[in-house]
């Protein structure tokens, strides 16, 4: 297994968009075919990904591993630089798993208007775009892989997307170019500064002094990576985006694609610019305890199911990005674990949004009722999914919200604890509202009598085998994490330390 | 006797292989002239063959010169990597001309043979500039690339709108070209020189004198009135030929009113022809005195840039819109002069790379756009963009690719016009010319504007007309080489910046 050590990751990541070159050859009507073709090249780079999750040396996890470093661009000193640790291994598993799940779920439904070919193959270079971004470690490279995804999520809302999906593909755009656009100004003085745009030559020599520059570039940083996560008040474009968008697209977006901005803060901004990230630390602590509680003020007063859990997003991402802000091992491992967790738990609750819409034709919330007696199997994945989502000891949301309140009782890197135990208190009244937002949706949702509308006449499926195939892994992960937290953790907290380095232990 | 007797050394001290692909392509426009006469009107077709071989066989004899240095004609004529890399593209341009105007003049305008005949003149004048070392024969070549151009352009004869638009382009030409001669005359009267490397030599000789000692031996200081007058002169004439603001008048009319085959024609090779010329004369003639004439480009850069994008954001017709992005993309050309600074070597060979690899990448995109608006107007007849609408569902390969030239020209990834953009904002702020480099990212954000609205209505908007638009095999071909290109260019950018970076006097 030699190979997988210096070819292992560039498969992972390219396999996809062969895939997609291959997609392109193939003829337009043949939709088993395209399809085919499209879970082999995933389930590749998938089978790839596991090969590399194995290989990967758990005792060293917080070193870089499987290391690739070439030439690229050697004009402007950008190279191919790619590699995992434990931060980036988690995320890079995960986005490899959600994408060729999409693509198993796509076998029986494939949104209006079809086009399958099209459709399967944004899928494909989606992919390829979220993986590169976790194991780039020049930022050139990882700056190309964060918008290379830009283009087909545009296309699969502008597309695919529900009634107003112009709206909100176009707004999507604006907004991650916006902020694109600040990150590279920010990563081009980076480079001026230190002559380098390689991430762990950087960090290993954090090229800038404290002071004045160094918090400028940290906010351009801060814009780009911001609006991805997204942070309240750059969540706008969110709720429109995952409402908008087709099944897929919401998981992918849910899953990975906010991670590649908390990832970044994590990756790029903390450790390069960790005098910034000490001064900005409070900010961030406090827009992310507004992102709580914002988000699920804001679930509360949602009609549409889609754009409950859309919002619910705002906040858990809330809960991330505090855990980052406490700069302590408890509160970043705890941010990746939750990365993690909401991929698994938000990405399940978005296919299983998507299946009730396609089953029931509507996602109001009042127009639907007496799930668990009409459709049980299903409806006990969503009261499953629900709970995991509110934090339930036992399932994956616990532990990263608890560990990143437990952070911020005592934040490293010299913050005001008294600020951020304010903070603590603030995510408990947060984790208490999602509690209740997601029981009263429930109770709405799952529970009560069946609608007349959908009572007589209508067959309303249960969960078919092709949605069991698709959704048992994410099932089984939110369990395995909630139960064995270690499985996440013991991955990340190697590097998580060597993170922490650079804020004097 | 003694005339002979001069032209027979003289052909003697010619250096054949160095001028081999100018002599060839000469040969080739003579051979189409004259087997035009020879043709019967329904295989007059066959000129075009007959030119893609010549420029075929150029192509090969400027690549068997690759890696050498060599001057003939007294030092007016050079062959370098600088002159390489530009006939190269040259020849590039000439063969995707072609291959888009096969079509157009075979069905519906006469003259065929005489347009491949101006053409390929007009092409020579490129090659010519490419390597043209003095004053002489940079303004022979600029007066062989305009010329035909204003033939050209009037070629559909009975058009009330194609003869207004090579009268307008005519005059306009003339007029610069007597501008740029006058200032030519003053630098030879001042300097006695008419090589360039004379010329820079005697305005070095003349800076470092002591006044007494200027006067006597004749030469003016830099600062000296008619320095500046010359000099500025050259750069009004040259502004006319590439259409900066505010000598861009001509251009969205004479583009819409001429031939759309020929409109791209102007639109890259008469204004690449242009740009050598005007990096040959600054940073051959002028490095020295570019205290003098760098901020007429900062200025020259900034409106043309500015202007040239808020136009386009209003234009409905594609020709028009790309006539004034055109203008815009050379207002972000024009920046690398801007930069220059005559005791730093190593900014300028920057900024001249930044300016060959934005040229090549710039030629490739914008001849791929006017091939799919040619393609689209084939059949509807139309060049409104607003007919554009769906035509991802009409044609899906043919909105692919022209989405992929916009957002090659956007500056977006993945395409190779994200380099050309990042490598000349480097560049600006490499050479601390930062405001420039915020004008230039201002207006690229402009500029998406327009760009993506054609995406937009691509692919977001439900068609009006149903129905594939059929793509001639010719037509197809360039496209796909262009897009292919243009991916391959931005996947390994070094395929562009080697070439470039290697390019010296």
């Amino acid at each position: 297994m030699e190979w997988i050590d210096s070819y292992g990751l560039s498969l992972a990541t390219f396999l996809p968009v062969a895939g997609a070159v291959v997609l392109l050859l193939l003829p337009v009507g043949a939709d088993g075919l395209l399809k085919l073709v499209g879970t082999v090249f995933s389930g590749l780079a998938l089978v790839v990904g596991v090969l590399v999750v194995a290989r990967f040396d758990y005792a060293g996890a917080g070193e870089i591993q499987l290391e690739v470093n070439a030439t690229w661009i050697p004009q402007i000193e950008a190279s191919y630089h790619i590699g995992i640790d434990g931060i980036s291994l988690p995320l890079f598993a995960l986005s490899l798993l959600v994408s060729f799940l999409c693509m198993i779920y796509c076998w029986f439904h494939i949104p209006e208007p079809g086009k399958t070919k099209a459709f399967l193959s944004l899928i494909l270079l989606l992919e390829t775009g979220m993986t590169g971004t976790f194991v780039a470690l020049d930022l050139i490279l990882f700056f190309i892989f964060f918008e290379v995804v830009l283009v087909p999520m545009y296309f699969l809302i502008g597309i695919w997307g529900g009634s107003r999906r112009q709206y909100a593909a176009v707004k999507f755009f604006l907004y991650t170019l916006f902020g694109s656009i600040f990150m590279l100004l920010g990563f081009l003085a980076i480079f001026f500064q230190g002559s380098s745009f390689d991430m762990i030559a950087l960090r290993n020599n954090p090229p800038l002094a404290s002071g004045t520059l160094q918090n400028i570039i940290f906010v351009g940083l801060f814009l780009g990576f911001a609006v991805k996560v997204p942070m309240w008040p750059f969540h706008t474009w969110l709720p429109d985006a995952h409402t908008e968008a087709p099944t897929v697209g919401s998981v992918l977006l849910a899953a990975i694609m906010l991670k590649m901005g908390t990832y970044g803060f994590i990756r790029i901004a903390y450790p390069i610019l960790p005098d910034a990230a000490m001064y900005f630390g409070p900010v961030i602590g406090i827009l992310a305890v507004i992102a709580i509680i914002y988000g699920a003020l804001c679930c509360f007063a949602q009609t549409d199911l889609k754009r409950l859990i859309a919002f619910s997003s705002v906040g858990h991402m809330g809960f991330v990005m505090l855990g980052i802000a406490t700069l302590t091992d408890r509160g970043i491992n705890g941010a990746i674990f939750g990365m993690v967790a909401h991929g698994l738990i938000t990405g399940m609750l978005f296919f299983l949004a998507g299946s009730m819409h396609e089953r029931y034709h509507t996602r109001e919330i009042a127009a639907l009722g007496g799930m668990l007696q009409q459709i049980p199997r299903f409806g006990a994945l969503l009261v499953y999914s629900a709970i995991a989502s509110l934090g339930l000891p036992g399932l994956a949301g616990f532990w990263g919200e608890m560990l990143a309140l437990l952070g911020s009782y005592q934040p490293g890197g010299g913050l005001d604890p008294f600020l951020f135990r304010i903070l603590m208190i603030g995510g408990g009244i947060g984790t208490v509202l999602t509690a209740g937002y997601l029981l009263w949706t429930l109770q709405r949702v799952a529970m009560g009598s069946i609608p007349e509308k959908f009572a007589a006449g209508h067959n309303i499926p249960d969960v078919r085998p092709l949605e069991w195939m698709a959704w048992s892994p994410l099932l089984v992960l939110i369990l395995a994490a909630g139960v064995y937290p270690k499985l996440v953790l013991g991955v990340t907290d190697e590097a998580v330390q060597t993170l922490l380095g650079a804020f004097g232990g | 006797m003694d005339l002979l007797a001069q032209g027979l050394q003289l052909g003697s001290s010619v250096d054949w292989h160095a001028v081999a692909p100018d002599v060839i392509l000469t040969v080739t426009a003579c051979v189409v002239l004259v087997a035009d006469l020879f043709l019967a009107d329904r295989s007059k077709w066959l000129a075009m063959p007959l030119s893609a071989a010549g420029i075929v066989v150029t192509l090969v004899a400027v690549v068997s010169l690759a890696g050498q240095r060599r001057t003939t004609l007294g030092g007016a004529y050079e062959i370098d990597s600088f002159a390489l890399l530009l006939k190269g593209v040259f020849c590039i341009i000439g063969l995707m001309v072609l291959a888009i105007s096969f079509n157009y003049f075979r069905t519906g305008v006469r003259f065929q043979g005489e347009y491949y005949f101006l053409m390929l003149c007009s092409l020579l004048g490129g090659l010519v500039m490419s390597s043209a070392r003095d004053l002489i024969t940079v303004f022979i070549a600029i007066e062989l690339i305009s010329v035909p151009g204003f033939v050209m352009t009037g070629l559909r004869k009975n058009d009330a709108k194609s003869n207004e638009a090579a009268l307008k382009f005519f005059l306009f030409g003339v007029l610069s070209t007597a501008v740029m001669l006058y200032g030519m005359s003053l630098i030879y009267g001042v300097t006695g020189h008419t090589l360039l490397s004379g010329i820079r030599a005697a305005l070095v000789v003349g800076r470092d004198l002591s006044p007494a000692a200027r006067s006597a031996v004749g030469i003016s200081v830099p600062g000296d009135p008619i320095i500046v007058l010359s000099v500025f002169f050259i750069i009004v004439g040259f502004a006319f030929k590439i259409s900066a603001v505010p000598f861009h008048f001509w251009a969205p009319d004479t583009y819409e009113g001429a031939p759309s085959p020929v409109a791209a024609f102007l639109s890259t090779a008469s204004k690449i022809g242009g740009f050598v010329g005007l990096l040959v004369l600054m940073f051959t003639a002028f490095p020295d005195v570019a205290d003098v004439w760098r901020p007429v480009f900062a200025v020259l850069a900034t409106a043309t840039m500015t202007v040239g994008n808020l136009i386009a954001l209003r234009q409905r017709h594609i020709i028009r819109l790309l006539a004034y992005s055109g203008i815009a993309q050379s207002g972000y050309i024009l920046v690398t002069f801007a930069l220059i600074d005559p005791a730093s070597p190593a900014v300028n060979s920057q900024a001249l790379e930044s300016a060959l690899v934005y040229i090549s990448i710039y030629a490739v995109m914008d001849l791929g756009a006017f091939a799919a608006a040619i393609a689209f107007a084939r059949r509807g007849g139309t060049y409104f963009i607003d007919d554009y609408a769906g035509l991802w569902q009409r044609s899906p390969v043919l909105a692919t690719l022209l989405a992929g030239f916009m957002l090659s020209l956007a500056g977006a990834p993945p395409m190779a016009g994200a380099w050309a953009k990042l490598f000349v904002f480097l560049a600006a702020i490499n050479a601390q010319v930062y405001w420039l480099a915020v004008v230039m990212g201002a207006n690229a954000v402009i500029a998406a504007f327009y760009y993506l609205a054609i995406v937009r209505r691509m692919f977001l908007e439900p068609p009006e007309i149903e129905g594939p638009v059929e793509v001639p095999f010719l037509l197809r071909t360039a496209m796909g080489a262009a897009a292919l290109a243009l991916f391959v260019a931005f996947i390994y950018p070094p395929i562009i910046t080697t070439l470039a970076g290697g390019s010296i006097f």
